[in-house]
């Protein structure tokens, strides 16, 4: 059962005029940012179903853009967005299709670096709520409500007991957790939220671990 | 000391045992499920107060249009009305239309306002909370009671049905909305547990059905307007509890009747613009005009 909280129902302080479309649009695109890490040269955004079709009359395409750039949802400047400064730090485009299969309010997001490229899709699924459901290959299940780490590793016995065991040493409650690979054997990941923080030590002896090829630490969104 | 309240049954039981109000086993559980000193939870919940004053006072004057050019320059009709012919019921119902739609309106227009528990039914509680805290000179300590005790009453409806048009119609939306209303009035007005949880259920029984039915699917019409009618509607609901006006059904099967509602109610009728007004001949044609 989704846990909603008094926060949920008395908040966010947000740009209207849609909680679904234009701030869960926002939180979508900020916590795409806190993934992806880098400031991108290129966002190609494509909107699904709903998004694609009422997006313009709410302001999805400003949210989207304006929570790449960093802002939050409550930020006066969404609503002029594109006409300011900083959104002339990068190039951004957008696409629009119908796919049933997707979420009625889906966005694929691929960022574009120098020399490196990361899919992101997620969903709005209402109420301002937000879920990340795919990063390049992998299924993963992202809300932004707790710090969450991503971890990418070959699929073998252990994996899991050696990250956990990290993390009962630092005294770090875990929240939830969700695996999927690829194929048996192959690259598997791991998103795990926690209660509290982790601390770059944490991380680091995560990364250290024998067969973990990629960690990535996401930073829950402020309310 | 039950911690995971997810019933208005269990809600009052456990004021009961804690002999406390239910705004305080709302902040006390919040804290312990979120590691949060009350007194976090309680600026939490000040900066959503702050920020629905802020949009009242941003909407009251500005004339600026949606996106659609259909809606922004009601809220300025109704306050020229009200300099020339007072309303019928009194200062503070003048208020409750005004706040409503210079909160919804302020939405529209890309402007910043409190989801509660969406932004298409922001203006309702403020509207009827603020108006009422004025009027009676309830301090901001009492607003902030109100509001959590609002929070709590549309976090419990939320554990079982999610609060989306596109999931439940109106009903889920502004329907709740003049739910957790009816409960911060009957607070601010020295309400008793069982006399909030009749106006919150009384509030929602009697609006059970609402579909969702966007022009255009912009938040526009009808909820703009949507909002000062379910701001007084909540006022109705919250004098008749305190006269002790039962709900006869209890307020938690209210709930699994808005649910069951919900589910039952046509996917054309919920956010998907696809019947009702959304498809008249004017909203048709409104459609045409605003996305070609």
């Amino acid at each position: 059962m989704k846990k909603t909280t008094l926060y949920d129902v008395i908040a966010p302080v947000m740009i209207g005029p849609s909680s679904s479309h234009t701030a869960g649009a926002v939180r979508l695109g900020l916590l795409a940012r806190n993934i992806y890490k880098n400031v991108p040269k290129k966002v190609i955004f494509k909107l699904y179903n709903s998004y694609a079709h009422t997006g313009k009359g709410h302001g999805t395409e400003k949210g989207l853009l304006a929570g790449v750039l960093g802002l939050k949802v409550d930020d006066r400047q969404i609503k002029d967005i594109f006409n300011s400064d900083i959104a002339k730090s990068i190039e951004y485009e957008f696409e629009y299709c119908d796919n049933f299969k997707y979420h009625p309010n889906a966005v694929d997001m691929t960022f574009i670096g120098e020399d490196s490229q990361m899919f992101i899709s997620g969903e709005s699924v209402g109420a301002g709520e937000i879920a990340i459901r795919q990063i390049n290959d992998f299924t993963v299940k992202l809300t932004g409500k707790y710090n969450t780490v991503l971890i990418v590793y070959k699929d073998m016995p252990g994996m899991l007991s050696q990250v956990t065991s990290t993390m009962q040493y630092h005294n770090i409650n875990i929240a939830s957790l969700f695996c999927d690979r690829n194929a048996k054997g192959k690259q598997a990941s791991m998103v795990i939220s926690v209660d509290g923080e982790l601390t770059p030590e944490i991380i680091s002896t995560i990364e250290e671990i024998p067969n973990v090829y990629f960690v990535s630490y996401i930073e829950k969104l402020e309310n | 000391m039950e911690t995971n309240i997810n019933t208005f049954e269990q809600l009052k039981n456990e004021c009961i045992e804690r002999g406390k109000e239910i705004y305080e086993v709302a902040q006390e559980n919040m804290a312990l499920n979120s590691d949060l000193k009350i007194e976090q939870v309680r600026a939490h919940a000040n900066r959503s107060l702050f920020a629905m004053k802020e949009a009242i006072q941003v909407g009251l004057v500005s004339k600026e249009l949606s996106m659609s050019g259909m809606c922004g320059q009601d809220c300025f009709r109704i306050q020229e009305r009200f300099k020339k012919h007072p309303a019928l019921f009194g200062g503070t119902f003048e208020k409750i239309l005004k706040y409503a739609l210079a909160t919804s309106e302020e939405n529209i227009r890309m402007g910043r306002i409190v989801a509660c528990p969406t932004a298409g039914s922001c203006g309702i509680l403020p509207a009827a909370m603020l108006s009422v805290a004025e009027d009676c000179d309830c301090s901001i300590e009492a607003q902030l009671d109100a509001l959590i005790t609002a929070g709590e009453i549309g976090r419990i409806v939320a554990a079982k049905v999610a609060l989306a048009g596109a999931v439940a119609g109106c009903q889920a939306e502004c329907g709740v909305a003049s739910s957790m209303a009816a409960a911060a009035v009957c607070q601010l007005r020295g309400g008793t547990i069982d006399q909030i949880l009749n106006a919150s259920a009384l509030a929602l029984k009697n609006i059970l059905g609402l579909t969702c039915d966007p022009v255009a699917g912009l938040v526009e019409v009808p909820c703009v307007k949507r909002n000062p009618f379910l701001a007084v509607h909540a006022i109705t609901a919250v004098e008749l509890a305190l006269a002790g006006v039962e709900s006869k059904i209890p307020f938690d099967e209210v709930v699994d009747a808005m649910e069951q509602t919900g589910a039952m109610m046509s996917p054309t009728l919920k956010e998907s613009s696809q019947a009702g007004l959304a498809t008249t001949k004017t909203g048709l044609e409104v459609q045409k005009r605003v996305f070609g």
